[in-house]
């Protein structure tokens, strides 16, 4: 969910080398299957994951990043497939306010993604083939269940603090639930304890986008050697819509016309804004696998928490002892602030500790990726004073 | 919601509530402005503390402090509080800014056995003299605001006060008031206490509630 990837956006620095990056995967095999909400076993599967910074002797100083739906474990390194930059370069770096010269810094891949962790397009060992519509659908549980196993492999027990926009908010949100003894602090950003009936539909459109492709071939296509591009550069582009604001769109492109005087009596892109959607959904292409999109949205569909609470909300946190900070954003119609009030809501019902900002932004949904200085004052506050009560110093 | 609004020369209405509050306690504040009173009471009175505060400065201050501080509007945020969640709230030289001064207490008598409210008093004698003599809205050090561009929309006096306590149900428990930096304890405020009192400090309680 990134609109920083285009050519001419915003400026990102660039910590290059500086944030002590490392790639690794981590395999388990048949004695540990990852157990799904649906029931199925999934084993074997690995996940893949970039650290950033030193584990320090007694492994307290551990920042778990759960990455969006479109991103990946490439938060503060650059991207192996186009070259760019982390994603979250304001927020994770040295001297940022996930300091990777103070904290121990993962963010693994999600289950069924499409960047090393096992997804749609990996190998299905009964069937030697792509596992496409095989692989079996994911959840926000699960893809937590895979984390903490990976956390477990690693020998880190507690998090010191865990931190996401959009759909990892929603994974932040079920770590607090699923295992409140292991969160000592939690931020979710931009995000929503179930996904509105509103973000489905979207998440729809995407859907039968991809699967309106005739190279889709029923999910089939890295089998058939065909790629259902068209479809998944529609999906992305209406996507990209919800993830920005119409004031936004308005600054940025207004009624403008690309590269020339008068329109062109002709469904060419002739304005602006039709030519970056086109760009967005075009590179989108070569990063992402349209399997993956399928069943990542799935994940962030049936999201729910409360509905494994007995459908109370406040149940799901009732033994939490993370202290927690909500952050929303103004011009954010996707996951609105009054998605983050609920969760407010719930959290102040079992009396937990929890700060919420809404910050003022005509940025829309991607402004947890951007460049948002209240954002970062604020939680540059929240991990400080978290890790002095933790004992991790200044 | 910020502090600062006040009548008062310093903050001596802090040390006064802080004095009302019972050790250990669960407490929130209501326009907790930049967390000063919610980290006094969590250092001197190992309170379980929560604030409301309606400024992003506000907020960001308090989370550095490492307080547990929701942004949002007393007027229409109390809501989201269950039922007797808090020993204590507090709403501190913040009530003359909301919009409806009798539900946020309303509210507050809800989430909390106990409410502790700290106001200006524009009974004060120097109020009334302004007025009296100058005929234009009174204006004062610390009510610096003239009438058009003021967040105190709903100044009251010691006995409008008080008159609402009795309507809502709420007891005075405690009341102190300010005069210059002397504080005094009344029992109940009557009409030299709204002559003299520059601040006012009020511990309320439910009309049924057992004592603590």
């Amino acid at each position: 969910m990134n609109t920083i990837d285009r050519a001419g956006d915003e400026q990102r620095p660039d910590d290059g080398g500086r944030v002590g990056a490392q790639s690794a995967t981590a395999t388990f095999g048949a004695g540990e299957p990852l157990a799904l909400d649906s029931g199925i076993s999934l084993s074997p599967f690995t996940v893949a994951y970039e650290t950033y910074g030193t584990l320090n002797a007694d492994k307290s100083n551990v920042i778990l990043i759960c990455h969006a739906l479109t991103l990946d474990q490439y938060a503060a390194s650059a991207h192996p497939v186009t070259g760019k930059a982390g994603w979250w370069p304001y927020m994770v770096g040295p001297g940022r306010p996930i300091d990777t010269d103070r904290f121990f810094v993962i963010c693994p891949n999600v289950v069924g993604g499409c960047m090393g962790t096992t997804g749609p397009r990996d190998l299905d060992p009964a069937t030697g083939k792509p596992y496409g519509l095989e692989f079996p659908v994911i959840t926000i549980g699960d893809m937590v269940r895979a984390q903490a196993m990976l956390l477990d492999r690693l020998g880190i027990g507690d998090i010191f603090c865990v931190v996401g926009g959009s759909m990892g908010g929603m994974q932040v949100l079920q770590w607090a639930a699923a295992y409140p003894d292991r969160v000592f602090s939690a931020i979710p950003i931009a995000t929503a304890a179930r996904h509105s009936a509103q973000n489905i539909a979207f998440h729809e459109v995407g859907r039968q986008a991809i699967m309106a492709d005739p190279e889709w071939k029923q999910g089939a296509y890295l089998t058939e050697g065909t790629t259902p591009a068209k479809g998944l550069a529609v999906a992305r582009m209406a996507a990209h819509i919800t993830y920005l604001s119409e004031t936004a769109l308005h600054r940025k492109f207004g009624r403008n016309l690309q590269d020339r005087e008068t329109v062109t009596y002709g469904f060419d892109a002739d304005f602006q804004i039709e030519s970056y959607l086109r760009h967005q959904g075009s590179t989108f292409v070569d990063r992402f696998d349209a399997n993956s999109y399928l069943y990542l949205t799935r994940a962030m569909d049936y999201f729910d928490l409360a509905d494994d609470f007995g459908g109370v909300l406040a149940n799901a946190f009732r033994n939490t002892k993370a202290r927690f900070c909500v952050v929303s954003f103004t011009s954010d119609w996707l996951f609105p602030t009054s998605d983050s009030r609920q969760i407010v809501h719930a959290l102040n019902a079992v009396a937990a500790n929890v700060s919420f900002v809404e910050i003022r932004t005509d940025k829309g949904h991607d402004a947890f990726l951007l460049d948002e200085p209240e954002m970062f004052a604020t939680l540059r506050g929240f991990v400080d004073s978290a890790a002095r009560t933790r004992g991790l110093g200044a | 919601m910020s502090h600062g609004n006040g009548y008062s020369t310093g903050r001596v209405d802090l040390d006064l509530i802080a004095q009302m509050i019972a050790t250990g306690s669960r407490v929130l504040d209501v326009g907790c402005g930049d967390g000063e009173l919610l980290e006094l009471l969590t250092r001197k009175k190992n309170v379980d503390g929560r604030g409301v505060e309606l400024s992003q400065e506000g907020v960001n201050a308090c989370v550095a402090r490492g307080l547990s501080v929701v942004q949002g509007d007393a007027d229409t945020d109390l809501a989201d509080y269950p039922d007797d969640a808090f020993d204590y709230v507090i709403l501190s030289q913040t009530i003359q800014a909301t919009r409806n001064p009798r539900e946020v207490l309303r509210a507050m008598k809800r989430i909390g056995r106990h409410v502790v409210v700290s106001f200006p008093n524009f009974g004060h004698w120097r109020v009334r003299l302004q007025l009296l003599f100058s005929g234009r809205m009174p204006e004062t050090p610390s009510l610096g605001h003239s009438w058009y561009d003021t967040p105190n929309i709903h100044l009251c006096t010691l006995l409008d006060f008080t008159s609402l306590c009795d309507e809502l149900g709420l007891a005075i428990e405690d009341a102190v008031i300010v005069t210059g930096d002397t504080a005094r304890r009344v029992s109940r405020p009557g009409t030299i206490a709204n002559l003299i009192a520059g601040d006012a400090v009020f511990l309320l309680s439910r009309h049924d509630a057992r004592a603590l």
